[in-house]
């Protein structure tokens, strides 16, 4: 293999010197990779670091904050929920299949290296143009990857998202989140352990794939980048499945210390923030690791990304014990090497040492950037961009374009190829509902759980934008009855070199802060990846947001579809015109512009508070939240899951009809309910000052919307043959 | 009665058959790790879902040669009640329990949906508290539940009424229109001539309780209890 300088493995100048300072003398070509992967943006968050500072992390029911492997909440008797999003972005984009596989198996190991259970998988997904072959076909791989590695597993996927936009043409996005459950006495934390404590590697063997993938995921794609294929790991979700059952009986029988995935940057990144959490030293035998192939170097082995491995710290004594559970499930545990007292990271091959690493240095030393971002031209020219000279088309004809729109169509060609329903835990379904919804056994109890992002308001305004995801996840949650509890973050942005990229960072993620805050909803874990450009520019920026929520009463739950002739139609909150980066102008005018619609973080609130009291009172037979394609396309998403029709008239509101039907401004919700409830849910409304239309009611087979001199009148099986049957006929 | 389920490393619809058995039938159940070489004391044996040893070969090859088998074909030969569900109904096939073979679906795609199921018959252990000719929604999860058969075995089937299950729509048509994954005849389960042993891939377990949208499935296993208890009575007179 050819050598890397230390600027190939992307350290800059000023960080090599810094090392050679550290070290008081050069690093050898192992110490280097060693440093390079540590202090890479993937591993030391070094550019993104004093951004998240700014995120609210704690509240009542905060186990656990950012720093371990995942969050936790706590969601009563005794039981918490332990939740992350992580990318896998780069891989993605160079091998779909694999790269989407192994993003679902590093979640899954977040997660049970805390003593979960996981529960539900998720994920948020986006790519360029679906006219593009290149990405039908990266679309395709990524689904059947992400599909054939949880099925395995058997842990359901549930919910997510998928868009397509021509800024993610050469650099799809691929976010994976992770839900598991735990008895809140039996959380495993990544903290080691008294010196002389062994360190056992578990599971797969040790092989070349996946060397520098933490490198290759924090530096833009390029031509070059598909010669980076080696990068890319390759995925057993057969092993992973031993290995959770062998490590969470570990953890019941309380046998470890320490447990830590083999995520980036292997062997090195696991062994050294595992002994940097108490300040201690490793030492480690690489000879002792098994390998897969012959004539492996001491750097490949610690810098391998080969998946499915585990680093286990034993409690004194239990060695016996461990080995004889992970022979019961055919796995391989062996002992790598030691926790020592002088805090230095040492590698032996053999009786010689290979490389010596002082570890606090390399840890919690990793250099931090403050950059100063600065706002692009174009923020103000697309806030300016004047709707109103746009012509108005028929509605109609515009409702049936958003409705085959692959961003708002039905996602049923993706979900069908994920087991959503193994552990017969999932009572809301994908597509039924704004947020999957699971049953918790032996409780009354139910979770949610949801991902959101709206790139495309995010680049337009992403201080407004960061704020939209969090509402609109945690008004998902309140759709389904689901009290919003905390989230987990995938930031996901171009090259924070550039001033402007950092500038949509920085404002993205103090609007999501504000949002978090507000709402009473914690960051309790997250991931960053930057450098998501290609020759052709950035990303949009991409700041995912997955969060959980509460049923208290698992009965009390609801879905988006109408049920019953004669039931009303209301809309809660207010009749909105913003247009500015909806769907409806991308669609039908070709236009991705505007002014973001304005968040009401204390309106939004209030919504929230509303609709889980309706629902906890039995008073909504469906609830789905405004978003893209604005109220027509939520109440025709209602009536096509119900399978029956409505007829609405928007009165009250002066201006052209595309602007109040079509607009994605946040902070309502479209319900349907009995006649005879209406006094009541005013009279509830009014109490947290949330506007009530009646607009209509659950009636015949047709979706009607009247406002003002235009009208839709379209038959709901045409509807939902166009919505139904978009992607597929994408994907033929 | 007692139940058993068989853990093969790689099952993952364990828990799921565990739970329905104990939990919404309160009857007994255990787990039997797949390296036993004897079944204790059982009156009924569930081979779950999942993906045995990865079904990195073709499905349920390598859980067919596990220690356990030998005991559950001994046990199915003696008369004993075995259900095999998804993977444990391709094991029963290379088992050799059942006829036939599992294909890749026609899309070639993993296929997680619901399906219309049309109860063939209700003369057997599975479907004694079922009518023929009901529907019945089942969930179904499988990337090779395109089941398949010569001609002269299909014949067998047909001739012995060994159809169970088949794919249909929900008006009760059970023509290749409505057959999720390819398999012939829309078949979905199937049982041995002896009639103790049904394999099939749709997931009753997965729709035995209200919160998770249906409780079809449930039937099978009652039903199960029911000519278990049936043949005490029998004994007993």
């Amino acid at each position: 293999m050819q050598e890397l300088n230390y600027r190939e493995m992307g350290l800059l100048d000023e960080e090599y010197e810094k090392i050679k300072e550290i070290m008081g003398r050069e690093p050898n070509y192992l110490e280097l990779s060693i440093w390079a992967v540590m202090w890479s943006e993937h591993c030391g968050y070094k550019n993104s670091r004093p951004l998240l500072k700014t995120f609210p992390t704690e509240g009542p029911r905060v186990i656990q904050g950012p720093g371990e492997n995942a969050g936790i909440v706590d969601i009563g008797d005794g039981q918490a929920l332990v939740f992350k999003i992580e990318s896998h972005n780069h891989p993605s984009a160079i091998e779909p299949y694999q790269g989407a596989a192994t993003g679902v198996g590093g979640i899954v190991r977040d997660i049970f290296t805390m003593g979960a259970r996981p529960i539900a998988s998720l994920n948020s997904l986006r790519f360029g143009n679906i006219e593009d072959a290149r990405v039908r076909e990266l679309f395709a791989g990524v689904v059947a990857g992400i599909g054939d590695y949880g099925n395995c597993l058997g842990i359901p996927t549930v919910g997510g998202e998928v868009y397509f936009n021509p800024s993610y043409q050469g650099n799809p996005l691929v976010n994976a989140m992770c839900v598991g459950l735990v008895n809140s006495d039996e959380i495993a934390l990544a903290v080691a352990s008294d010196v002389g404590s062994p360190l056992m590697l578990v599971g797969a063997k040790t092989g070349r794939d996946g060397i520098h993938g933490a490198t290759f995921a924090s530096e833009e794609l390029s031509e070059k980048s598909q010669q980076k294929r080696p990068s890319v790991q390759v995925g057993d979700p057969f092993m992973e499945k031993l290995l959770i059952e062998a490590c969470l009986q570990l953890i019941k029988e309380d046998l470890v210390a320490g447990m830590q995935d083999l995520g980036a940057a292997g062997l090195t990144s696991s062994i050294s923030e595992s002994a940097s959490k108490k300040g201690r030293g490793v030492e480690i035998d690489v000879l002792k690791v098994p390998r897969r192939e012959k004539g492996m170097t001491p750097y490949e082995i610690m810098i391998s990304e080969s998946q499915e491995r585990m680093l286990i710290v034993p409690r004194a004594g239990k060695e016996k014990r461990i080995k004889e559970i992970f022979d019961t499930w055919g796995l391989d545990a062996v002992v790598i090497g030691q926790v020592t007292d002088d805090g230095m990271f040492r590698v032996f091959e053999g009786k010689k040492m290979v490389g010596e690493v002082p570890n606090a240095e390399l840890t919690a030393g990793c250099p931090v950037y403050v950059r100063a971002g600065q706002e692009p031209s174009y923020y103000q020219e697309c806030k300016r961009f004047d709707i109103d000279a746009l012509p108005e088309i028929k509605i109609g004809e515009a409702l049936q374009k958003l409705l085959g729109s692959p961003n708002i169509a039905s996602k049923r060609w993706v979900y069908s190829q994920y087991d959503y329903q193994v552990m017969t835990n999932t009572s809301i379904i994908p597509g039924n509902g704004d947020a999957a919804v699971l049953r918790i056994k032996g409780t009354d109890k139910g979770v949610a759980m949801t991902t959101d992002c709206n790139s495309r308001f995010v680049y337009l305004d992403p201080y407004q934008g960061g704020m939209l995801a969090v509402c609109e996840s945690a008004r998902n949650l309140a759709c389904v009855g689901a009290r919003p509890l905390a989230l987990t973050n995938c930031l996901n942005f171009g090259n924070p070199e550039k001033t402007h990229i950092y500038w949509q960072m920085q404002e993205s993620i103090k609007g999501m802060a504000a949002a978090a805050k507000n709402l009473n909803t914690p960051v309790v874990s997250g991931n960053v990846s930057l450098y998501n450009e290609t020759a052709a520019g950035a990303i949009y920026p991409t700041p995912v947001v997955g969060m959980v929520g509460l049923l208290p009463d698992i009965k009390h739950r609801v879905d988006m579809s109408f049920k019953d002739e004669g039931d009303i139609v209301v809309l809660l909150g207010r009749l909105r015109d913003e247009l500015g980066g909806s769907e409806y102008l991308a669609v039908c005018h070709g236009v991705e512009s505007g002014a973001v619609p304005v968040v009401d973080l204390d309106e939004e609130k209030k919504l929230i508070e509303l609709s889980l009291e309706l629902i906890g009172k039995d008073m909504l037979k469906s609830c789905h939240d405004i978003s893209e394609g604005g109220l027509a396309v939520a109440l025709a998403e209602s009536a096509i899951k119900g399978n029956i029709g409505f007829k609405v008239n928007i009165e009250g509101q002066k201006g052209r009809a595309d602007k109040t039907l079509f607009s994605e401004a946040p902070g309502r919700v479209a319900v349907s309910l009995e006649r005879d409830k209406l006094p009541e849910l005013t009279a509830m409304a009014n109490n947290k000052e949330i506007e009530v239309h009646v607009i209509g009611q659950v009636e015949g087979s047709n979706i009607c919307i009247n406002k003002g001199n235009q009208h839709i009148n379209m038959a709901v099986c045409d509807a939902a043959k166009i919505w139904g049957e978009a992607i597929e006929c994408h994907m033929k | 009665m007692r139940f058993g389920v068989v853990v093969f490393p790689g099952s993952n619809c364990d828990a799921d058959c565990y739970h329905v058995i104990k939990d919404v039938l309160q009857e007994e159940v255990d787990y039997i790790w797949h390296k036993e070489s004897q079944l204790g004391a059982y009156d009924a044996i569930i081979l779950p879902g999942g993906f045995s040893y990865g079904d990195y070969l073709r499905t349920g090859a390598i859980a067919r040669f596990s220690p356990i088998m030998p005991a559950v074909i001994d046990f199915a030969n003696r008369g004993g009640l075995v259900i095999g569900i998804c993977n444990g109904f391709q094991i029963l096939l290379e088992a050799g329990l059942l006829p036939g073979a599992m294909l890749r679906n026609q899309s070639l795609k993993f296929i997680c949906d619901t399906a219309y199921l049309k109860v063939k018959r209700n003369d057997t252990p599975f479907t004694n508290q079922l009518a023929a000719g009901q529907l019945m929604k089942v969930p179904i999860a499988h990337g090779e539940g395109n089941y398949y058969c010569d001609e002269a075995t299909l014949e067998e089937l047909r001739r012995n009424n060994q159809i169970l299950f088949t794919y249909s729509n929900a008006a009760g048509e059970d023509s290749p229109d409505f057959n999720p994954n390819g398999s012939i005849a829309n078949i979905a389960g199937i049982i041995n001539k002896e009639g103790n042993v049904l394999g099939m891939m749709p997931h009753p377990e997965r729709c035995s309780e209200e919160v998770l949208g249906g409780t079809d499935g449930v039937n099978i296993f009652v039903s199960m209890v029911k000519s278990f208890q049936e043949v005490i009575q029998r004994c007993k007179n």
